[in-house]
């Protein structure tokens, strides 16, 4: 099993890497999550284990630590990842709408990621972005003012 | 596109109406059809203007000129002077007197228009936000010398304390009094943090703050520290302001390299260093315990209190937090004066307040005006109108913890005792302007479950509360909705409010409270009608017949 060898070995670097940049004390589990989480895609469960052993916090911390925030996951996710914002300022001028035209044409719903991999759908609460709701992020990309009818052609910049 | 270059206001008080309120009023709008301005010229009846010599008092923005006591036979004279020919209807103006009650920031703007004032985002899009060179040519870092040279510490928060500063969070908790809280603080280590963990649904004026004045900040933190007794500062910045982290990572750099920032600060002993520190996602954390613990690598759990940050803080030390906002009032204090800052807005509220429009006006974004401005204006002048013409209904205040404003009071001045006396509040500065297409319901179900999703769970009035409530809204929304789930959703917002551990389950059950205390007659009709008046709930529309 070459792949899963590699895969280990990708993330042992990547912890590597996040403790090299922010040091092994508590104060930087936060920011060493975030650096793994960005690089992976997602926090593997030998990769918590590795923070848990170098900065020596108990395995529960690490995790309780990493379930709460939203921007760290524990679950693989689609090579890419669409938020959607479902905050009130996004819900009221078309959000609702934009949210159901997403599911349809994905055909899976929160949480969810499609069968080939490709794509994640997640809610996330507001973005700081609202003068120009509703707005959805797949990736780092931002748009801003979408219409039901604009999703396809979005998706369709995605290979 | 809707978009009026004036705004009439007649006073309708029970005094103003006796005198013929109504008539000028309906005469007003023939004269304005008559000249053929009525797609340039909004008209309304506002309350109690707050004199009553010269009523009934007809009011022209954007000059804010008054006129009174206006007879029906005078408004030929004063549309075509005024509105027509664009010059003041001479022997009509009411005797220059101070306005007081509901609509009293009229006297304080000095008869001028509610313009924007600019004090927290002066240099926002006008300097290179990458160049410490282009901060200084624009007064930077000159408070910062001042204090350093000229000032001892208990100078800087007196100073602070006169400016009659408030904080921007949303509490409104006096400024200088915090710093002095924190400078009597027993403690040889302490510490300056600047929560910039700009969470309210629909807030983004704190990311335009960093994003376009770094240097700003640092500035203000480096003199709140002096003035504190700090020797160290952390910027918490939300995790998904990718941009605001390296613009502030970056100005740290270059301010250290001049000497503005780190050791002997402007050759002095005093020295100051100063953090960056990412968020990961997380509502609660703009919450100041709750941030504490995050920044100490933890979940972000809010703190029993007291003791207080300003005592228990950041490892058990003083700390001060101060928001972005109130931060970047900071250094135009101390280069202008408390005078000058009192000068502007109301005397209870001094200074500008940061507001980002949204929803249905024609222009969304972000205004900075002075305290005081009322929603009619911000909507007419600032929204340039509702969008297609449609009506105002409502407007949501600071985010999700903030309050719902029925249109009856789109003429209290916004500052943060006169929303305290109307019963609402100003929350982060957030407004969600929305037109009668909005169902109440629908806007409250989402309320609560942004609520439900970032409760962090660990006390159980707002993790339970927050649950039930978003259930029983999701149920009127379907049409199963019970009247006696009205009083349990009143109970659970009382019980959250009373019982909550902290700031997000005490006001979790606001926008409820409102929606049921101004639109219950719409609540009702979902359960006893089983429709929304609104057709957006999936209860079912209304159907009418012609």
């Amino acid at each position: 099993m070459v792949t899963e060898t590699q895969n280990k070995q990708a993330v042992m670097n990547a912890v590597e890497a996040a403790i090299k940049e922010h040091g092994t004390s508590r104060e930087e589990l936060i920011p060493i999550l975030n650096d793994i989480n960005r690089k992976i895609g997602y926090l593997p469960q030998e990769a918590l284990e590795e923070v848990s052993r170098r900065l020596r916090l108990a395995k529960s911390q690490v995790f309780a630590v990493t379930t709460f925030y939203r921007m760290l996951s524990t679950k693989p996710r689609g090579r890419h990842v669409i938020q959607f914002c479902e905050s009130a300022p996004c819900h009221v001028v078309g959000g609702r709408e934009v949210w159901e035209t997403l599911q349809d044409i994905l055909k899976i719903s929160e949480d969810e990621t499609t069968p080939d991999g490709k794509w994640s759908l997640v809610t996330t609460s507001c973005l700081g972005i609202c003068g120009v709701g509703p707005v959805i992020v797949i990736d780092d990309d931002i748009y801003g003012n979408v219409t039901p009818e604009q999703i396809p052609d979005i998706l369709a910049r995605y290979s | 596109m809707k978009t009026y270059r004036s705004m009439v206001l007649v006073s309708s008080d029970p005094d103003s109406m006796e005198r013929g309120a109504q008539q000028v009023f309906e005469r007003l709008q023939e004269e304005i059809k008559a000249f053929g301005l009525e797609d340039e010229i909004s008209l309304s009846m506002v309350g109690d203007v707050g004199r009553h010599d010269a009523i009934p008092m007809v009011i022209v923005y954007p000059e804010a000129t008054i006129y009174g006591p206006v007879r029906p036979e005078d408004v030929h004279f004063l549309v075509e002077e005024h509105l027509y020919k664009g010059r003041v209807a001479a022997g009509l103006q009411a005797p220059a007197r101070e306005l007081s009650g509901r609509i009293a920031w009229l006297s304080a703007r000095k008869g001028t228009l509610p313009a924007e004032k600019r004090i927290v985002l002066e240099r926002a899009g006008i300097i290179d936000p990458n160049s410490i060179e282009d901060y200084i040519l624009h007064d930077g870092y000159t408070a910062l010398g001042k204090v350093l040279t000229e000032m001892t510490p208990t100078q800087v928060i007196e100073e602070i304390t006169k400016s009659g500063l408030r904080g921007r969070g949303g509490a409104g908790f006096p400024t200088g009094l915090k710093w002095s809280f924190v400078s009597k603080a027993k403690g040889d280590k302490k510490f300056v943090v600047c929560n910039a963990d700009e969470s309210e649904p629909g807030t983004f004026k704190d990311r335009v703050i960093i994003e376009g004045d770094p240097h700003s900040i640092l500035e203000a933190m480096t003199i709140a520290g002096y003035a504190v007794g700090a020797s160290e500062g952390y910027v918490y910045v939300r995790g998904e302001y990718l941009l605001a982290q390296n613009r502030l990572l970056q100005a740290i750099r270059q301010a250290e390299e001049m000497g503005m920032l780190g050791s002997h600060i402007f050759g002095t002993n005093f020295s100051f260093h100063i953090h960056i520190h990412s968020g990961a996602g997380a509502y609660i954390c703009g919450e100041e315990t709750a941030l504490i613990e995050s920044i100490e690598g933890k979940r972000g759990e809010p703190r029993s209190r007291p003791p207080y940050p300003t005592t228990h803080g950041l490892w058990g030390k003083p700390t001060l937090v101060n928001n972005v906002e109130t931060l970047a009032n900071v250094p135009a204090i101390i280069r202008n004066g408390a005078a000058w800052y009192r000068s502007i807005g109301t005397p209870s509220s001094p200074g500008t307040k940061v507001y980002t429009i949204l929803g249905h006006v024609n222009a969304t974004g972000l205004i900075e005006v002075p305290m005081g401005i009322t929603l009619r204006e911000v909507i007419a002048i600032y929204g340039k109108g509702m969008k297609n013409g449609s009506t105002f209904k409502l407007a949501q205040t600071g985010g999700s913890s903030g309050s719902v404003i029925p249109a009856s009071l789109q003429d209290t001045p916004m500052d943060f005792d006169a929303y305290a006396k109307a019963g609402v509040s100003l929350g982060s500065g957030a407004l969600l302007i929305c037109n009668e297409d909005t169902c109440v319901v629908d806007l409250a179900k989402v309320l609560m479950n942004f609520f439900r999703r970032e409760s962090c769970g660990k006390c159980n009035p707002c993790r339970i509360g927050t649950q039930r409530s978003y259930e029983i809204l999701d149920n009127i929304s379907k049409g199963t909705g019970t009247l006696a789930d009205l009083d349990t959703l009143l109970e659970l917002a009382d019980n959250m409010n009373q019982l909550s551990n902290c700031g997000l389950g005490q006001t979790a059950g606001t926008p409820v409270r409102d929606v049921l205390k101004y639109f219950r007659a719409e609540v009702e009709a979902h359960i006893r009608l089983k429709v929304c008046p609104t057709g957006v709930c999936p209860v079912g529309k209304l159907i009418t017949v012609s």
